[in-house]
């Protein structure tokens, strides 16, 4: 099985050079994808012997040599019950095989997907084309909601609750988990747990409209440190506007339609139809995963969204060109 | 016989293609309106109405132009006053009457001049396919665009049965002004 | 009062008796007798010929995919655009060409396999014809005019629902299925009745051709799978223009209900465009091997087992949406159950090619190359019944690849080899042997480049259904792989069209039974004259062909100037009675024409349904008139 893991990944090398852990199910990085990836390998295994050996069979069944004869009528009756013995052991063992491997699965299956200790708990809501994701705490000071970045402590239980807002998604991180489809009207729920820091890449499985390919969910994987910190950098509001280019930035977007969708803690803002961007700068891309968030990028988006992503519900805005310029001070100032 | 097959086929295609066409990004994006749409159709001392712009098959003839109009409507809490379109503190948009006329242009001059007594002004705010794309929802609500370019229902609790079955209410001129300014928002 | 008796067949002399027959059962010349005509060759062929253009139309949208997806960050095409082209892709090849295909087949080949002189119900058979190719026609006419669907052929709710796809393009698509599943819901029934009650007198049901046993199960199974995905589109037409509220959950409807009704229709489905070319697999193996095939009860009990696990099955579709464990777990068992049945049919398949002595003709060659890319799909099936694997590859590339060797390698491989081995019983001609190995080789090397690197890209984590993705998902070389590999992927199928084409050309040379087959289908003229079999054959064993190699009994007693078949009982095949069978009508024509005005109609109002419903009524009221001649029923 080793063997053959290791000739699998021989024949990829494209696949892992230059993604640097991009999204990939055979790259494990948690005790749950773990489990799935070591099913896939054993699956792999005993299927891929069972092609090869039908596919030898049926290799020296054509090329053996045979007695002539023209009559297709004259068949020996003791090869044909010979022939029906090896079909019923053959099918006999197809079942015992299936059977088998069914039970090893529902033993992943039952691992996997019994709830356990519940730990971190968080609801993620699929929208066209982004995802929203709320933290949940007994205490209402340490809830927040933000957007596309997921951060996670290590070693720490997870449990997302899934839903959506408009049509079907499907939340999938493959370094760490199975996907789960987030359906309208229905709350479905999956947990893991991740090993190493670091940062996985996921996207939504579901086809969700025309962004579907562009609906990344990015998850930052902390030490419980660093996650404690950052969850206290996120509960706290918006920076307030130093500059006055700040304090103009944050004019333009209180004056103009920017406020019916989006909601910026500490500030008047406070619409819900698109991301939350109290925390803006402190994420690292833009328009679910479509562009990394640089002054360039963000310009860009604001001034040209249909160009960027066609088709996102981010409608045009009429900015005056004045105002482009402190609206990017002001957001790239909320750390 | 063949030749009118194919006129038909292509008269049908070019109306098609205009009842489907998803331009999510117009070009030019943003414009100057002013020399599109007169301010308002009223007209004193009863002169003759303003010719239609011709962008009012375009844009109510379009199914996508109205269903962004509907997702704008609520965005933009245009509802925050007109309701579901029933009306609260803004006029009813379901009905027949119109105070500053209900075809597609005059709706559009609407919401772009504002109006007295609460209506705001969205110049400047919204981009002219944005206003022409809201009034054309509204219009829809009186059920006075093409039925296949109306909207169905909303996945939602739907508060009244989906604007392609409402009750065609053609606009006639009528209707008070809201008695005091309420400045919504 | 007419002569009901006519003229029997009993004292005619061979020559007199094919030239009356022929002039009984013939189709009239020209424009009119192309739209009256009911012969089921004629229809059968009008059938192949329009599924297989529809596999042309949906192998260029897929090659239009294949050309944005060739790089990363392509901009080619919008995303507008591709979500219409992966749509009518799959609508196109699932509903368009595979289901239609087969059954086409079927019209065509078995009543020449059971002997008998048309198909059962041979007018609802020509209008089930018009039905397809006008739904077929409306939905590539409402792509080119953009408004094609764009929700994916599954159309999910909510997406597809009215909120989230203005216009009239997912109602342009489930009208269609309305269209596809009226016509294979006619032929489904026409097969039935034709295999139950038209076999020649003599073969029992332990004597019926594998590829009919595999036929009767696949209409079975249309029969029970069909109206749930009808119900499901009538369904959401009613969501989308009335306003109802099936999948709204806000009030009181339910999303997932779409996918339960829709995978409970199109699970079967796989197996409906799947049960069929393993009865071509069957014939094939066993001619070209030249010996019986082996395991006739195991094949057969294996199709029918086959047709009952696969209604048990959706819900592997399903895994991810979050339905309770144990549930779930079973249908990991079911789904792996199935491949016990499908098994049996390797193994047979394997022990007849062992035992035999195998000539590598073309259909051959696609049958081995069938098992090779079978087995395969199959396997990786099994994978996917897992629910925890399932979970990981389900809605990636994976599952792209899996299903395009299950259908390609499993259904469309046979297909080919079927269409070369049956080619001169349609048309008189033979195939070239030397462009059709060209054309295997390139098809087979082009499929497993295309399809099998798409594994690849479901393990690294590529969704399916994306019109482009990022330049550093290292996905980009793997793709322009697979994009070469469908190049030359198509260039086969060109060369499949060349080779077609350069036969039709020729005159028509091909014997009676060129492959020296046992089957009833190879003892009637290649190909068949109007009447099939100018005497009813007498069957007496499996390989009628094979085993009375001195010419078949037959029976007589049918009238020559009007047109009658023999009913024989269902299980023996004993001569039961002389039944008619209808001429040539028009109103096939008018029906599906005032079918095609109302299923239109109610796209756009649902009163189209009352005003139609006048036209339907008239023009059914005139089908059925009743016209005091006996064939004319």
């Amino acid at each position: 099985m080793r063997a053959l893991r290791a000739a699998i990944i021989a024949v990829v090398p494209l696949l892992l050079a230059g993604c640097d852990r991009h999204q990939s199910v055979i790259l494990p990085a948690g005790p749950e994808a773990v489990t799935l990836a070591n099913l896939f390998w054993s699956f792999l295994a005993v299927l891929m012997l069972i092609w090869v050996l039908v596919l030898l069979v049926l290799a020296v069944g054509l090329m053996r040599s045979r007695p002539i004869g023209d009559d297709p009528l004259a068949l020996q009756p003791v090869a044909e019950q010979r022939y029906g013995r090896i079909v019923s052991a053959l099918a006999l063992a197809t079942g015992v095989i299936v059977v088998g491997l069914s039970l090893v699965s529902y033993d992943a299956q039952a691992r996997l997907f019994s709830p356990g200790d519940a730990g971190l708990t968080l609801k993620i809501v699929g929208h066209q084309w982004w995802w929203e994701i709320q933290y949940e705490d007994a205490d209402p000071s340490r809830t927040f909601t933000t957007a596309n970045e997921l951060h996670l402590p290590v070693g720490v239980p997870i449990t997302l609750k899934l839903t959506s807002s408009d049509v079907i998604h499907s939340f999938w991180v493959p370094s760490l988990m199975g996907k789960m489809d987030a359906i309208t009207g229905r709350e479905n729920q999956v947990q893991f747990t991740i090993e190493e820091p670091g940062t996985y890449r996921g996207q939504c499985a579901e086809f969700c409209g025309a962004q579907h390919a562009h609906m990344a969910i990015v998850v930052r994987a902390e030490t419980p440190e660093d996650f404690s910190d950052w969850r206290t950098a996120q509960t706290a509001p918006a920076a307030s506007p130093d500059t006055d280019g700040e304090k103009a930035g944050l004019e333009v977007f209180l004056s103009n339609p920017c406020v019916s969708c989006h909601a910026i803690r500490g500030t008047p803002a406070g619409g819900r139809t698109g991301p939350d961007l109290t925390h803006l700068a402190s994420r690292s891309m833009l328009g679910a995963g479509t562009l990394p968030l640089t002054r360039g990028a963000l310009a860009a988006w604001i001034t040209d969204p249909q160009g960027t992503k066609p088709g996102v519900h981010m409608p045009l805005v009429m900015l005056r060109p004045a105002d482009l310029h402190p609206l990017l001070d002001y957001l790239e100032s909320l750390e | 016989m063949k030749r009118i097959a194919i006129v038909m086929v292509l008269a049908l295609g070019i109306s098609a293609c205009e009842r489907e066409d998803r331009e999510t990004r117009p070009d030019p994006a943003v414009s100057g309106m002013e020399p599109k749409v007169t301010l308002s159709s009223i007209i004193p001392g009863g002169g003759s109405p303003p010719p239609p712009s011709g962008l009012a098959g375009q844009y109510e003839g379009n199914a996508y132009h109205v269903s962004q109009g509907k997702k704008y409507y609520t965005w933009f809490n245009c509802n925050g006053c007109h309701a579901n379109g029933g009306g609260d503190s803004g006029p009813p948009l379901m009905d027949d009457t119109w105070i500053y006329g209900g075809d597609l242009e005059e709706i559009v001059s609407t919401i772009y001049e504002g109006r007295p007594n609460g209506m705001p002004s969205f110049r400047g705010k919204l981009t002219d396919e944005q206003i022409w794309q809201i009034a054309a929802f509204v219009r829809s609500l009186g059920n006075n665009v093409p039925s296949d370019a109306a909207s169905g229902r909303n996945d939602d609790l739907n508060p009244h049965p989906p604007e392609g079955q409402l009750e065609s209410q053609p606009p006639i001129d009528g209707g008070t002004a809201p008695p005091s300014g309420q400045m919504p928002q | 009062m007419p002569d009901i008796e006519g003229q029997l067949d009993t004292g005619l002399a061979p020559d007199e008796l094919r030239a009356r027959l022929a002039l009984t059962w013939g189709t009239a010349g020209g424009i009119w007798g192309a739209l009256t005509t009911v012969d089921h060759k004629i229809v059968g062929r009008r059938y192949i010929v329009t599924a297989f253009i529809f596999l042309g139309l949906g192998g260029l949208a897929a090659m239009a995919m294949r050309l944005q997806l060739s790089r990363p960050e392509a901009n080619l095409i919008s995303p507008d655009l591709y979500d219409q082209l992966f749509t009518m892709h799959g609508t196109t090849m699932m509903f368009l060409f595979a289901v239609p295909v087969m059954e086409a087949f079927a019209v065509y080949l078995v009543p020449l396999m059971v002997g008998t002189r048309n198909i059962a119900f041979p007018r609802l058979n020509a209008f089930s014809y018009w039905v397809y190719l006008f739904g077929g026609v409306m939905i590539w006419v409402a792509f080119a005019l953009n408004i094609g669907a764009d929700t994916g052929w599954f159309a999910y709710v909510p997406l597809s629902g009215p909120e989230f796809s203005p216009g009239k393009r997912v109602d342009f698509w489930a009208q269609m299925i309305t269209f596809t599943e009226v016509s294979a819901l006619a032929i489904a029934v026409e097969v039935i009745v034709t295999v139950f009650k038209q076999r020649a007198p003599g073969m029992s049901l332990d004597r019926i051709p594998l590829f009919v046993w595999a036929q009767l199960v696949t209409s079975f199974a249309v029969l029970l799978a069909m109206p749930a995905v009808m119900t499901g589109s009538t369904m959401l037409i009613l969501d989308r223009l009335l306003g109802m509220h099936f999948f709204n959950p806000a009030e009181g409807g339910d999303a997932l209900l779409w996918q339960h009704l829709f995978w409970f229709f199109g699970h079967p489905e796989v197996y409906i465009i799947f049960l069929p070319a393993t009865g071509m697999v069957s014939e094939i193996i066993m001619v070209f091997s030249r010996r019986p095939a082996f395991g006739y009860l195991y094949l057969v009990l294996s199709i029918i087992a086959v047709g009952f696990l696969s209604f048990g099955l959706w819900v592997h579709h399903m895994f991810a949406t979050g339905l309770p464990q144990l549930g779930s777990a079973l249908f990991t068992a079911s789904s792996a159950l199935i491949a016990v049945p499908n098994g049996i049919q390797i193994f047979c398949w394997v022990a007849t090619l062992w035992d035999g002595r195998p000539r590598f003709a073309t259909p051959m060659l696609f049958a081995i190359g069938f098992i090779v890319t079978f087995v395969f799909g199959g396997l990786s099936g099994v994978m996917l019944a897992s629910v925890p694997i399932n979970t990981q590859v389900h809605d990636t590339y994976f599952v792209v690849a899996h299903f395009h060797y299950v259908l390609i390698g499993g259904s469309v491989f046979p297909l080919l080899g079927a269409t070369y081995y049956w080619f001169p019983k349609f048309s008189g001609r033979l195939l070239s042997e030397r462009l059709g190995q060209w054309h295997f080789a390139l098809a087979f090397i082009g499929f497993n480049l295309t399809f099998f690197p798409m594994h690849l890209l479901g393990l690294g984590g590529m969704p399916r259904r994306v019109y482009t993705y990022p330049a550093n998902s290292g996905w980009g070389d793997i793709n322009l792989l697979v994009s070469g590999g469908a190049l030359l992927f198509f260039v086969s199928f060109m060369l499949f069209g060349w080779n077609v084409i350069a036969a039709l050309r020729r005159e028509p040379d091909a014997p009676d039974n060129p492959w020296d087959a046992p089957g009833l289908e190879w003892a009637a003229a290649s190909p068949p004259r109007p009447h099939n079999f100018d005497r009813i054959p007498l069957v007496a064993s499996r390989h009628p062909l094979w085993s009375d190699r001195g010419g078949l009994l037959t029976v007589s007693g049918l009238s020559v100037d009007t047109r009658e078949v023999l009913v024989t009982s269902l299980a023996e095949a004993r001569p039961d009675l002389r039944e008619t069978s209808p001429r040539s009508t028009i109103w096939p024509l008018i029906s599906a024409i005032a079918t095609t005005a109302l299923f239109i109609g109610t796209i756009f109002t649902q009163w189209a349904v009352v005003w139609f419903a006048v036209p339907m009524t008239a023009v059914l009221i005139a089908w059925f008139w009743p016209k005091q001649a006996v064939d004319d029923t």
